[in-house]
């Protein structure tokens, strides 16, 4: 800690959404304990969503559109002018002066001053009736000046221009939109989707006029807006009554230019990578700063570029090199999506081209001469390729042989596949149990600036108790984001700029096979808690170390669960589970287990999945009950693992009048088949002998249910916290094909969930949903069915019981020890009797135990 | 290591052999009837020792957490409930007003040693 309790000033000019984040970012990392931090913010109001403006024509009111929580600048070390600006800066005194004339001295300055409407210097520009779209107040004045007109135009046909066309629309107004380029959107799509979004944009009653220059706003009897005209000849007038600029931005560098710090030609405040200006006390961020030779337009970098700020303020070395414009949005409900080299400025690049005229739908694919690399596309109308795509863009999933696949739509399909996401969620729904925390609580603390999962605990207080809805919250927070706009990332953990599928397809395609070598090349820090188990799932599900989890340098990964091969209880204890496949299990071995329980004083309980849970056990008793269990024939149930569980079965056949199939055998061959398969989340499973489904089939990961014609086989169900119904993949099959498609299914799970995503999840958020899942493991629609058999058969060849493997390596069995330097038990471990067993004693009876 | 505390009022106490510590797995240690957890971090092979005893859960786990670090700090994660300590200073980083106990630790001729502190 610093001995120094001098305190520092930094000022901060402007408070739009980036301005904003760097206060959050700041606030967060405690930079308050050291920093004054004086706000200037030129609108009457606080900082709010930009990226979702035109929602505020839809019901969406300025409040729900604020990004600052309520009591946000009360806190100690902030402050904030609002309706006031700094006016100008004096840096060899560091010192600045409000537009009110407030004079206050910096250490360090960050302009945040963002950018300002370009408005073609046209005649009649300046008439009433012309308007701007950047602020709420513009989007006031523009409500109000729309009150009984009839026709609207928009200047400019990029993102923005087409936002503002949307309000003009939702305004009631007969909505006009004119681009100098000759399509739409120029920047982000060719002409090929230029010309589907037009006919979509049209199809919406919005007339486009594209390849023509604005050169006049005419002025009418009444002193307003009557009309455009334009530089073509054959361009006849447009009469309108209101017209909108969106014709791009321009950075607000005037404070900086007149500081006499350097700016680019074409505007914006030079910076560094540290988005340091040519004043070493002073910051640029956002739209006004020029980093990379470029003004970024997008909120993304901008929060990038925050961060940046706020860990160099903090002493940090973070640096700020050029983000991924790669975009998806959705514009008056259309899908359009850019990314990487759309436009095929590569040498040597081809593009595949999907267009169908009728239904609007164009996609282009480019890709590398020889076709083995995707390296960009666009995509209107349908973008539901998008993450697979750029994902192959950057590298971290293989181009399939067969791209175009890729563009062309999926011919499977029975219909749309339906969202059941968490967007299907009521907003009284409940999510967090513990505390009491409703779906529309979370939604509405994300839109009140909680853009994390850690804020959102800090002030929903969801995910703190069990932390079981803590994926549920995330899922909400993504869909929050993306609803403003937002790029959201799915990345792993701070360690890891990847998603767990990502990560897994590196970590496949690159054959790695060690924690440190994937940080190394991957990563950054030292790793923790969440990816470091998460990698180690992957390196089981490839087989690294012949899918042993406690190989060497495997072992300090694992969560404790793994680590011990047992689960932990909340008195530092543990629990046993043999496996007991399909349910069935004898006399023999109920005896043994009975036994073992005894010696050991292990509370015995039946768990809901068919087997025997023994709890209380110590850590170094471990390696002894399992030595037992394993010599009467038992082996790991892997009940600590994110893996397989347990097969379910009900009698079938062999003793019921109903059944129509064995299921219990077939449940023993799938329990043995899949026992010790590493996924990104437990993974249960039954049988079902018959229709009467007796098993609840129905309510797994996978599900079979057998009829007089085959095996059903259902997928993606869920007991649990959110339950959900499998749904049929296939219908009637027999055993070979049913098992094939049960490895597919398991493989592609595994490949391309979340890290701890169950199978019910995971296809709720699967674009294209079920009969995307279909297209992949019945079709091989990305021809990957080879290697998921592969995989598979692998797997199913190396399984070996890692309890046995680790009682058979004295090494091991010596870690399972309470005390590096005694045999002691744990003495904080106390037992008390009820109903003719023991359970754990609660802390107040512990202290009656001790006493007595 | 801190240099504040006068380390000739300290009683160092063998506990193990340095080789006894996995790299990035803790172990618990039994240092006058405190629970003590050790922990060996890689690439510098760093050695860290706070209280076994994890405040949020009241079991004594924290030696079986991960280690890993959060921006530069070094941390563990207590295995219960997931909330991470710093190995230096004992300090929770979710809840800054909760900490660990911590004590002295070092290396001497191939053994470990701790000093409660």
């Amino acid at each position: 800690m610093a001995t120094d309790t001098a305190r520092r000033t930094l000022v901060v000019a402007g408070n739009g959404m980036v301005g904003q984040k760097l206060l959050e970012v700041l606030v967060e990392r405690g930079a308050t304990v050291e920093w004054d931090i004086v706000t200037f913010c030129e609108e009457g109001r606080l900082a709010y969503d930009r990226v979702g403006l035109s929602s505020f024509f839809t019901g969406t009111s300025a409040e729900e559109l604020s990004l600052v929580a309520p009591g946000f600048f009360d806190s100690a070390g902030l402050e904030v002018h609002v309706g006031d600006a700094v006016a100008s800066i004096d840096t060899e005194a560091g010192k600045v002066v409000s537009t009110r004339g407030t004079r206050i001295a910096y250490d360090a300055l960050v302009l945040a001053t963002g950018s300002y409407p370009f408005v073609p210097p046209v005649p009649g520009k300046d008439l009433p009736g012309c308007h701007v779209y950047r602020t709420l107040d513009d989007l006031e004045a523009i409500r109000a000046d729309a009150q009984g007109r009839r026709v609207g135009a928009v200047v400019g046909g990029g993102l923005l221009g087409l936002e503002a066309a949307n309000a003009l629309r939702s305004l009631g107004l007969e909505t006009h939109v004119v681009e100098f380029a000759p399509r739409l959107m120029p920047v982000q799509v060719d002409d090929g989707g230029g010309s589907a979004l037009r006919r979509r944009i049209e199809d919406l009653g919005v007339s486009v006029h594209t390849g023509i220059a604005t050169s006049e706003i005419l002025e009418g009897p009444d002193g307003r807006v009557c009309g455009m005209r334009f530089a073509g000849e054959d361009d006849a007038d447009l009469p309108v009554d209101l017209v909108v600029f969106s014709a791009g931005i321009r950075p607000r560098d005037q404070l900086a230019r007149e500081a006499g710090l350097a700016v680019g030609e074409r505007g914006g405040v030079v910076v560094d990578a540290a988005c340091r200006t040519s004043d070493p006390r002073i910051f640029a961020i956002g739209e006004c700063a020029l980093a990379e030779g470029r003004i970024w337009g997008l909120v993304a970098p901008g929060y990038q570029m925050a961060r940046v700020v706020a860990d160099r303020i903090l002493g940090g070395e973070s640096t700020f090199g050029g983000a991924d414009l790669s975009t998806k949005l959705k514009l008056m409900g259309i899908d359009v999506a850019s990314f990487g080299d759309g436009f095929a400025a590569t040498p040597g690049a081809e593009s595949i081209v999907f267009s169908d005229p009728v239904a609007n739908v164009y996609k282009r694919l480019v890709l590398s001469g020889d076709g083995s690399q995707v390296l960009g596309g666009i995509l209107v109308g349908d973008a539901s390729m998008y993450q697979t795509l750029v994902q192959m863009v950057r590298g971290d999933m293989p181009t399939p042989p067969n791209c175009e696949e890729l563009v062309l739509p999926v011919r499977t399909g029975d219909g749309a596949a339906v969202g059941m996401g968490v967007e299907s969620l009521s907003d009284t729904a409940m999510v967090c149990s513990c505390n009491s925390v409703s779906k529309g609580a979370i939604c509405a603390a994300v839109q009140g600036g909680a853009v994390d999962v850690p804020a959102l605990k800090a002030c929903t207080a969801a995910g703190t108790g069990c932390g079981g809805c803590v994926p549920v919250v995330t899922d909400l927070l993504k869909l929050e984001l993306r609803k403003a706009g937002i790029e959201v990332r799915n990345n792993l953990c701070e360690h890891f700029d990847y998603s767990r599928a990502e990560l897994f397809d590196i970590v496949r395609v690159h054959r790695l096979t060690s924690f440190s070598q994937v940080l190394a090349d991957h990563g950054r820090g030292l790793g923790c808690e969440v990816c470091k188990p998460a990698v180690a799932s992957m390196f089981a599900s490839l087989g690294v170390g012949g899918g042993y989890i406690l190989e060497r340098s495997q072992a300090p990964l694992q969560d404790t669960n793994d680590h011990f091969l047992a689960n932990l209880q909340r008195d530092g204890t543990y629990s046993v589970i043999p496996r007991v496949p399909g349910g069935e299990i004898t006399p023999d071995q109920l005896i043994v287990i009975g036994q073992v329980a005894k010696d050991y004083g292990l509370y015995c309980k039946i768990t809901g999945g068919q087997r025997i849970d023994l709890l209380g056990a110590r850590v170094d008793h471990l390696p002894e009950i399992w030595s037992r269990l394993i010599d009467a024939g038992m082996e790991s149930g892997h009940a600590y693992g994110k893996a397989l569980r347990t097969v379910k079965s009900c009698v079938g056949t062999t003793w019921c009048r109903y059944g129509v199939q064995d299921s219990t055998s077939l449940a023993i061959e799938i329990e043995l088949r899949y026992r010790g398969l590493r996924a990104p989340h437990k993974l249960k499973s039954a049988v079902s002998g018959c229709t009467r489904e007796c098993a609840e089939a129905q309510s797994k990961d996978f599900g079979i249910i057998a009829t007089e014609q085959g095996w059903n086989l259902y997928v993606c169900g869920n007991g649990g916290m959110r339950p959900q119904h499998a749904q049929l993949l296939v219908e009637g099959v027999d055993h070979d094909i049913l098992i094939r498609t049960i490895d597919r299914f398991l493989g592609y799970y595994i490949r391309t969930a979340d890290r701890l995503e169950r199978t019910a999840t995971w296809l709720n958020k699967l674009e294209g949903g079920l009969d995307h899942l279909k297209a992949v493991v019945l079709d091989d629609a990305l021809g990957i069915c080879a290697e998921l058999d592969a995989e598979m058969d692998r797997h199913v060849a190396e399984y070996e019981c890692e309890w046995a493997a680790t009682i058979n390596d004295p090494e091991k069995v010596a870690r399972f020890r309470t005390f590096v330097n005694s045999d002691e038990p744990d003495p904080n471990v106390v037992f008390v009797a009820e109903r003719g067993q023991r359970r754990p004693a609660f802390s107040h009876e512990k202290q009656e135990v001790r006493s007595s | 290591m801190t240099a504040i505390l006068d380390t000739a009022t300290l009683t160092w106490q063998d506990v193990c052999a340095f080789d006894d510590l996995v790299p990035d797995r803790g172990a618990c240690a039994l240092v006058d009837g405190r629970q003590v957890a050790l922990f060996r971090v890689s690439p510098t092979d760093e050695l860290f020792a706070l209280s076994n005893h994890d405040p949020f859960s009241g079991a004594n786990v924290i030696s079986r957490g991960i280690v890993g670090s959060k921006g530069d700090v070094p941390k563990v994660a207590s295995p219960m409930y997931k909330q991470s300590f710093d190995l230096r200073t004992g300090t929770c980083l979710d809840d800054p007003a909760v900490s660990l106990p911590v004590h002295l630790i070092r290396e001497r001729d191939g053994r470990v040693e701790v000093a409660i502190t």
